[in-house]
């Protein structure tokens, strides 16, 4: 290969000054795009990254790039909903308000929207984790007919014919995907890894929590610390690590809703993963009610009287047998759940608060570019 | 069958005297062991005795409901060329991936280039792709094995969702349908899975050709006609109701219409060029 491309460059070589010699004008000389390269910086204490960062490496344009398609409702067939209609930044990337979330014509979803965040160190995406590698993510939504029913080569015509004459947003995406790419070649590859690079880079660690964690003891209240010690006690097990997930799918023991999502089972179709759903991260947990997979529970207070097996709040349920049962939440000799009094959840809401990061539900890198749909 | 054997005559005759004329000129010689040709394997999807007609024709299952196709696509993968002493041709995997639509005709001939040059007595296939190849990544899955681009994607042959192939998509509608739409819809797929052993709806299909033979020479390409045979989807194995399991995707059940379609295919004819 190279040494064909040296003959090339020889020979081009001399064909430019056997041209020179003739001194005719000179030909244009091809625009060569360099994208700038960018870091990207790991949190210190997190693990490493689950994502190979080495067969996408993140570009100051190929995350702009990633942005703007974030944001555009030209992911969806009616061009109205785009990522950020649903995975708003006020609320960690999730839809604030929202169980299940609305798609394209209002058609409804059957899952609570999940938190983009630290997406670098998912081992698999989703509720029921179908998805492993973060370059696959963005088809579901765009090709699931009550998300933004669109099909993705379509996605890819429509960018092609960007921008758009008279249009309100005039976004020039041959432009942009050559300032990232090299050349102005839109492809559905190379729209995957823009969004991922994108996704990448959106990376929430710079919480209370975080601040703690970093040595600054004051950065948590007492009752704080006392609800990170119940918090290591009877959460982490499943909430494991700094991205307080086993990135495991376990039965919960919510009583299956009316729909019966058998969760992880619909993948795997293996009895054993009825019921399971994927371990959520709590970074952030304080921003993105609603909670659970089908956001059943609107207020951090339902969660821990559902784990504890408690019917003191306005929930009705309780722990739901069922052979899947995560064993955790079924110690022999006790009532099943979590044994915790009210002080305790309270400390525990209090210790989950402080992995809310202010600062990155308000850092303008990613925010909406001006292209954006919120509902 | 006889117009067939008097070209296949004709042409035996014209190369044998063109052997004569090439003989006269020098030392070429016609029987070269490396000789490639070309053949073309057409599937053509009917129903029972009848042509399918998407849309527009109404047929009857094998229990006893009516039905109309309005979709009907299915992969085909791993062609191999079996010779009558038990060898065969393998297609090299990288050109062994077709998707057949009822849709689009040209989609439905398949032209195999580089075939060594011989007699064939039947083919096998995968219908769907293989495990490995549904495993591996973008750059290697290209052409109709991109699920983002052309007609996989238009088509919808990809469950984003749970990565992997539709390998048969089979849908229309029937008065016994119990979707309020009166749609049935057949998705079948399933390589086995990527991360843990899961559902594997991978099946192969063999096609003898009886007594009949496919020559391909330098100068012949035979096209082999083969007849997929939509009544067998809902009849074989298991008797499919479309009343009973008339919407089948990703579930248990997909298996039995797995092995149902397998052996849907059978041979109508061969030309010999």
């Amino acid at each position: 290969m190279r040494k064909t491309s040296f003959f090339w460059v020889s020979l081009l070589t001399l064909a430019q000054v056997s041209v020179s010699c003739k001194t005719e004008p000179d030909s244009p000389v091809p625009e060569v795009i360099t994208p700038t390269p960018l870091t990207w910086t790991k949190p210190s204490y997190f693990p490493a990254p689950v994502y190979d960062l080495s067969k996408n490496p993140l570009t100051k344009e190929g995350v702009e790039l990633g942005r703007f398609l974030f944001y555009d409702g030209i992911l969806s067939r009616t061009d109205k909903i785009g990522c950020g209609t649903c995975h708003q930044q006020t609320a960690a990337f999730t839809h604030h308000g929202h169980d299940i979330s609305h798609g394209v014509d209002d058609l409804l979803g059957t899952r609570n929207t999940p938190s983009v965040q630290n997406m670098a160190w998912n081992t698999s995406f989703f509720f029921d984790g179908g998805v492993h590698d973060l370059d696959g993510v963005p088809q579901v939504p765009i090709q699931n007919p009550v998300e933004m029913g669109e099909r993705v080569g379509n996605v890819v015509e429509k960018l092609k014919k960007t921008p758009v004459l008279g249009a309100a947003k005039q976004v020039d995406y041959p432009k942009m995907f050559k300032a990232a790419f090299g050349t102005n070649e839109i492809n559905a590859d190379r729209m995957m890894q823009a969004l991922s690079q994108f996704m990448l880079t959106m990376v929430s660690a710079n919480s209370r929590y975080d601040y703690f964690k970093l040595g600054d003891a004051s950065a948590l209240t007492v009752q704080e610390k006392e609800g990170m010690t119940l918090f290591k006690q009877n959460c982490a097990s499943c909430h494991s690590g700094e991205l307080f997930t086993d990135n495991n799918f376990r039965n919960n023991g919510l009583i299956p809703n009316k729909i019966n999502d058998q969760g992880r089972y619909a993948i795997t179709l293996n009895e054993s993963d009825r019921l399971k759903f994927k371990v959520p991260s709590l970074r952030n947990v304080g921003l993105t009610a609603p909670y659970m997979h089908d956001g059943r529970y609107y207020t951090l207070q339902e969660v821990l009287d559902h784990y504890a097996n408690d019917q003191n709040s306005n929930s009705a349920d309780v722990i739901y047998a069922s052979p899947t049962l995560d064993p955790i939440l079924q110690l022999s000799g006790q009532k099943q759940g979590i044994k915790l009094t009210p002080a305790e959840k309270q400390s525990i809401i209090a210790f989950l608060r402080t992995l809310n990061d202010e600062q990155f539900i308000s850092d303008k890198r990613f925010s909406d570019p001006g292209v954006g749909t919120s509902l | 069958m006889k117009i067939n054997f008097s070209y296949l005559s004709l042409y035996i005759s014209v190369l044998f005297f063109a052997t004569i004329l090439v003989s006269c000129d020098g030392p070429q010689t016609v029987v070269d062991p490396n000789a490639k040709g070309s053949i073309t394997i057409e599937f053509d999807n009917v129903v029972g005795a009848r042509d399918l007609a998407l849309n527009t024709g109404t047929y009857q299952n094998a229990s006893g409901e009516s039905f109309t196709v309005s979709k009907l696509n299915y992969f085909i993968s791993n062609i191999k060329l079996l010779r009558v002493d038990g060898s065969s041709y393998t297609v090299p995997q990288d050109s062994s991936y077709f998707l057949v639509r009822e849709a689009d005709a040209a989609s439905q001939e398949v032209k195999l280039n580089n075939v060594p040059t011989g007699e064939y007595s039947g083919i096998q296939f995968v219908v769907g792709v293989d495990s490995l190849r549904s495993a591996m990544e973008k750059s290697k899955r290209k052409g109709v094995l991109d699920e983002n681009t052309g007609p996989t994607n238009e088509e919808a042959m990809y469950w984003d969702w749970n990565p992997g192939y539709i390998f048969l998509k089979l849908e229309g509608t029937s008065p016994a349908a119990m979707a309020p739409t009166g749609k049935f819809y057949y998705h079948i797929g399933g390589f086995g899975g990527l991360t843990a052993k899961t559902l594997n709806n991978l099946r192969t299909a063999k096609v003898d050709f009886g007594g009949k033979r496919a020559i391909v020479t330098d100068k012949l390409t035979p096209e082999v006609h083969l007849m997929a045979d939509i009544l067998k989807v809902f009849d074989g194995s298991t008797k499919v109701s479309i009343a009973k399991n008339g919407m089948v995707m990703f579930t248990d059940y997909s298996k039995f219409i797995a092995d149902n379609y397998v052996n849907m295919f059978n041979l109508d004819h061969i030309h010999a060029d």
